[in-house]
């Protein structure tokens, strides 16, 4: 009986033995397939169980996580969301991440390697591992002043410090509200989501870095610079400035706005031809230089570059293989040359910078959970898009556009504003995009701002000026 | 095989009583398991789960009052079984706390009235089951004298095992008509049904193992035992078929086919039951599968559970996430989502286990029960009476197969039966039973250990001398 007895023992050890085979096959070798299995409503919420960082502008958290003391232990809160919805992005159970919130996501997450000290410490003090902080170098004041000039309208602002291409201002309008997005509520959040998505205003889609408008008038900033850096042209020189310009091979004619002549005779000096903001001049001018030369130096200011802000945005489009009659068109940024808010921005702040081009940048600072400074954003140059000279001399003929031209809606009293308006069409029966971009001081630059406001209709003077303007008096402290 | 100072034969020598080590044990395996009860607080973010000090009370309680008891009524037994089974006990009612807390906690997000704490009714089971451990010692001062009623155990464990059926007290839980409600009561009589049907199958074994262990013929190099004398045999493989058909229930017709082939193996020695045993086993599943429904449902989803992810195989894909979520150390208790796989608390609870403490604290339970049948087994092989052995090795044997189906399941291993885990799982039927199956152990071990001298020359201790009927 013994034997019997010992052989059943053995049946059972074997039994034992293969459950646990089997158990470190299914924890060991097949964990990460089933971690990552899409099915497996536990990586959700083992993220939502984390103390996610905050993101900061200035002092104040515009991202935060609360806890909740439910299931999803933590819930995503955004203190001013739709003003900021354009830079945070928002956290949702549903749909995932976006803007910083997705860029950051290590860093908030608290898996980023350059957390990994504060983790260890966490780790051995037992205490749940936190998120890191994200600062944004956003200025609270000049967004709030952007959201409020928007007010509804269709339209982006963005405005940058030009020395070191820091993102003061990323606004949209119309914006959507994260919190909802973001809530603990998938039923609430697909119910908002699909309203976002049928809206033909498009909300959700992050217009300052990623809707792209003809940039019209504003872009003969683009063409001036190049016709003042091929040593052609001075800002003095003259230029045929007609009423109608025949578009070389057609027989199309294209006219000023106001639709006379641009000076006496139908000349105009080239300083002239932007404070009026004059067609035909940029038109023939256009041509005199070629599409090469005006590609290259819209190029040099970062136009075909998609910059990480860290979020990607659009590249700004200068298109390829004109005809001589496209190439007019797009000297006076109509045609296929689009841009986005961001990239209209970098034009001015290149040129308020003596011509030095940076990279763009939201993040300044990441810090530990404890608010240690793990790394700050160093400014980088992504290029010279035009000489000093050139950008003393379009910078003259820019405060000019705003002192006595058609961007007076920019200025601000005893601050020189250099700026330059814009009005594209859509096509036929499609009302105008209006844009306004400038700079201020216009001797020591602080802030250089692009407005657009699309399809409005209106002029870029009258509807984006006065935005643009009370972005610079926020910066200015005006 | 025999400690160093004493083998089997020679018992009267004198035996140390290891009542102290039991109470060591005892005084560990509460430390342990209080130790899980505050974690499970402390993990959930709450502090101290609600009647943790009650809790506390009540199991220092239950388990000096067992012990006083194996002292006084049982002063041999074997010193480890009933700490480990304790242990085990405590461990359960954590996890059971575990779950509630969860439970609770959607309830306040769902807005819903808070649910009825499983756990409450848990510790009011094992006081019961403590209480029916101390029974049984006091009732049974000698495991022999149950072989008298071999054939009322056969009665009753047929009777038990019918009862569900029966109208008026009959109740069917998800599918499985295996239960009797009385009142607001509902208990799930198949459970004691093992413990009575093991006694008989010990007591019929006693008397017709001699014939059972004839060898008609060789086949194949192994004997097989005469045709006439599989009638019992046949017999458990039809009453498990009919459990599984009637009952619904996979998990017990599969114990206690594995237990009847087992203890008629220990009985006659001859491997061709076994054989026979197994053959009969397949025969009757590949049966079950082309003929009933819910057995192929099961053995599909067990083949490719992440197919019917969604519905029918959501439990089992829910228990593989929460096995990977676990990984080598687990998330710590508190710390997962078991509340994510259904019924957490009592299929599945290995695999709450396996989430929140990791492939070591699967391990260690899964050693814990090795422990279990080991010293079940090691009780067997010293008892010094056929019938004692085959009592001891059957209860042992139940445990075994009992955690190999249910855990199994749940790791996927085999198609899922939907079993309670010895001591772990919520659930008064089993928690009861099994502290009866450890009162009889206990209690065959104590005889065993004996230094009276009455204890060795019984009648039927003989081996070797059993009239065939």
């Amino acid at each position: 009986m013994s034997k019997a007895l010992t052989r059943v023992a053995g049946t059972c050890a074997i039994l034992l033995i293969a459950l646990i085979a089997n158990l470190t096959y299914i924890q060991i070798f097949k964990a990460d397939e089933y971690r990552s299995a899409s099915g497996n409503a536990r990586s959700i919420l083992q993220e939502y169980s984390r103390d996610r960082g905050p993101i900061l502008v200035g002092r104040e958290a515009v991202a935060k996580s609360i806890e909740t003391g439910s299931d999803l232990k933590y819930l995503r809160r955004y203190s001013n969301g739709p003003l900021f919805a354009p830079a945070t992005g928002f956290y949702s159970l549903v749909y995932g991440a976006t803007g910083i919130e997705r860029a950051e996501n290590s860093v908030l997450a608290g898996t980023d390697g350059r957390l990994l000290f504060d983790r260890l410490q966490q780790l051995i003090a037992g205490r749940d591992p936190k998120g890191g902080l994200v600062s944004l170098g956003l200025d609270a004041g000049a967004q709030k002043a952007a959201f409020e000039g928007l007010a509804g309208r269709k339209g982006a602002v963005v405005a940058i410090q030009p020395r070191t291409g820091k993102i003061l201002a990323l606004v949209q309008s119309p914006s959507f509200d994260p919190n909802e997005l973001s809530s603990n509520d998938s039923a609430a959040i697909q119910r908002y989501y699909k309203q976002l998505t049928r809206d033909p205003e498009e909300p959700l889609l992050n217009r300052p870095l990623a809707s792209s408008s003809p940039p019209g008038s504003t872009f003969k900033i683009v063409t001036a610079a190049a016709a003042l850096e091929s040593g052609q042209f001075t800002p003095q020189s003259v230029i045929p400035g007609p009423a109608r310009y025949t578009l070389p091979g057609t027989t199309t004619q294209l006219r000023n706005a106001s639709g006379t002549a641009c000076g006496p005779g139908g000349e105009v000096t080239l300083t002239e031809a932007l404070v009026v903001s004059c067609n035909t001049a940029f038109a023939w001018l256009a041509n005199q230089l070629g599409d090469d030369a005006i590609r290259q130096q819209a190029e040099r200011f970062g136009f075909g570059t998609s910059f990480e802000v860290p979020m990607p945005a659009a590249a700004g489009r200068y298109p390829s293989d004109l005809d001589e009659a496209q190439t007019a068109l797009s000297g006076i940024g109509q045609f296929d040359v689009r841009a986005t808010a961001l990239n209209m921005a970098q034009v001015v702040a290149g040129v308020a910078q003596a011509g030095a081009v940076m990279y763009p940048y939201l993040v300044t600072e990441i810090s530990s959970p404890e608010n240690t400074v793990l790394d700050t954003t160093a400014p980088e140059t992504f290029g010279q898009a035009i000489t000093a000279t050139t950008a003393q001399q379009l910078t003259e003929m820019m405060v000019q556009v705003v002192d006595r031209g058609t961007g007076s809606n920019g200025s601000i009293s005893g601050v020189r504003v250099a700026g330059k308006t814009g009005t594209a069409e859509n096509g036929e029966n499609q009302p105008n995009t209006v844009w306004f971009t400038s700079f201020a001081p216009a001797a020591s630059p602080e802030v250089a701002v692009a407005v657009v406001l699309e399809k409005s209709g209106g002029s870029g003077n009258a509807l984006a000026a006065p935005i643009a303007r009370a972005v610079m008096e926020s910066v200015l402290g005006r | 095989m025999s400690a160093p100072t004493a083998s089997p034969s020679t018992t009267q020598a004198v035996q140390p009583t290891r009542r102290n080590q039991e109470l060591g044990l005892l005084i560990f395996a509460w430390f342990v398991g209080s130790a899980a009860l505050a974690i499970v607080g402390i993990g959930t973010g709450d502090g101290l789960p609600d009647r943790f000090w009650l809790t506390l009370g009540v199991t220092a309680g239950a388990g000096l009052v067992a012990h006083a008891v194996v002292r006084s009524l049982a002063p041999y037994a074997e010193p480890i079984m009933l700490p480990t089974a304790f242990l085990l006990n405590l461990l359960g009612l954590a996890m059971i706390y575990r779950l509630d807390i969860a439970a609770s906690q959607r309830a306040i997000e769902n807005g819903s009235p808070e649910p009825t704490p499983e756990s409450l009714g848990q510790l009011t089971w094992t006081i019961l089951g403590i209480g029916l451990l101390c029974v049984i010692l006091l009732i049974v001062r000698d495991h022999r004298k149950l072989q008298r009623y071999t054939y009322i155990s056969l009665l009753l464990g047929a009777l038990l095992l019918l009862m569900p059926l029966f109208p008026v007290i009959g109740h069917t839980v998800n599918g499985a008509t295996l239960w009797i409600k009385i009142g607001p009561f509902t208990y799930q009589p198949g459970e004691l049904a093992k413990i009575v049907l093991t006694i008989f199958m010990a007591g019929y074994l006693v008397t017709h193992r001699d014939s059972l262990a004839n060898v008609r013929r060789k086949v194949l190099g192994v004997s097989l035992p005469r045709l006439r004398d599989t009638g019992p045999l046949l017999a458990a493989w039809v009453l498990s078929l009919a459990i599984m058909t009637f009952e619904k229930d996979l998990g017990t017709s599969v114990i206690f086919f594995g237990l009847f082939i087992a203890m008629v193996y220990v009985a006659t020695q001859r491997f061709g039951w076994v054989v026979l045993g197994a053959g009969m086993f397949l025969v009757g599943a590949t049966l079950l599968y082309l003929v009933v429904d819910h057995v192929r449902v099961r053995v599909e989803i067990w083949l490719d559970p992440f197919q019917y992810a969604n519905d029918a195989g959501f439990q089992i894909v829910q228990s593989l996430y929460g096995l990977a979520n676990g990984g080598m150390f687990g998330t710590g208790l508190g710390q997962g989502y078991p509340q994510l796989v259904p019924f957490a608390s009592s299929d599945f609870i290995l695999a709450a286990f396996g989430e929140e403490l990791g492939l070591t604290g699967i391990m260690a339970l899964l050693l814990l029960y090795g422990i279990l049948v080991q010293r079940g087994l090691r009780t067997a092989i010293s008892c010094r009476d056929v019938f004692g052995r085959l009592l001891a090795s059957g209860l042992a044997v139940v445990f075994a197969l009992q955690v190999f189906v249910v855990a199994g399941g749940v790791t996927k291993l085999i198609p899922m039966t939907g079993l309670t885990t010895p001591f772990l799982s919520a659930g008064g039927s089993a928690l009861v039973a099994n502290w009866i199956m450890i009162g009889l152990l206990l209690r065959i071990s104590d005889i065993t250990r004996k230094p009276s001298p009455e204890g060795a020359a019984e009648p039927s201790a003989s081996p070797q001398r059993v009239t065939p009927s």
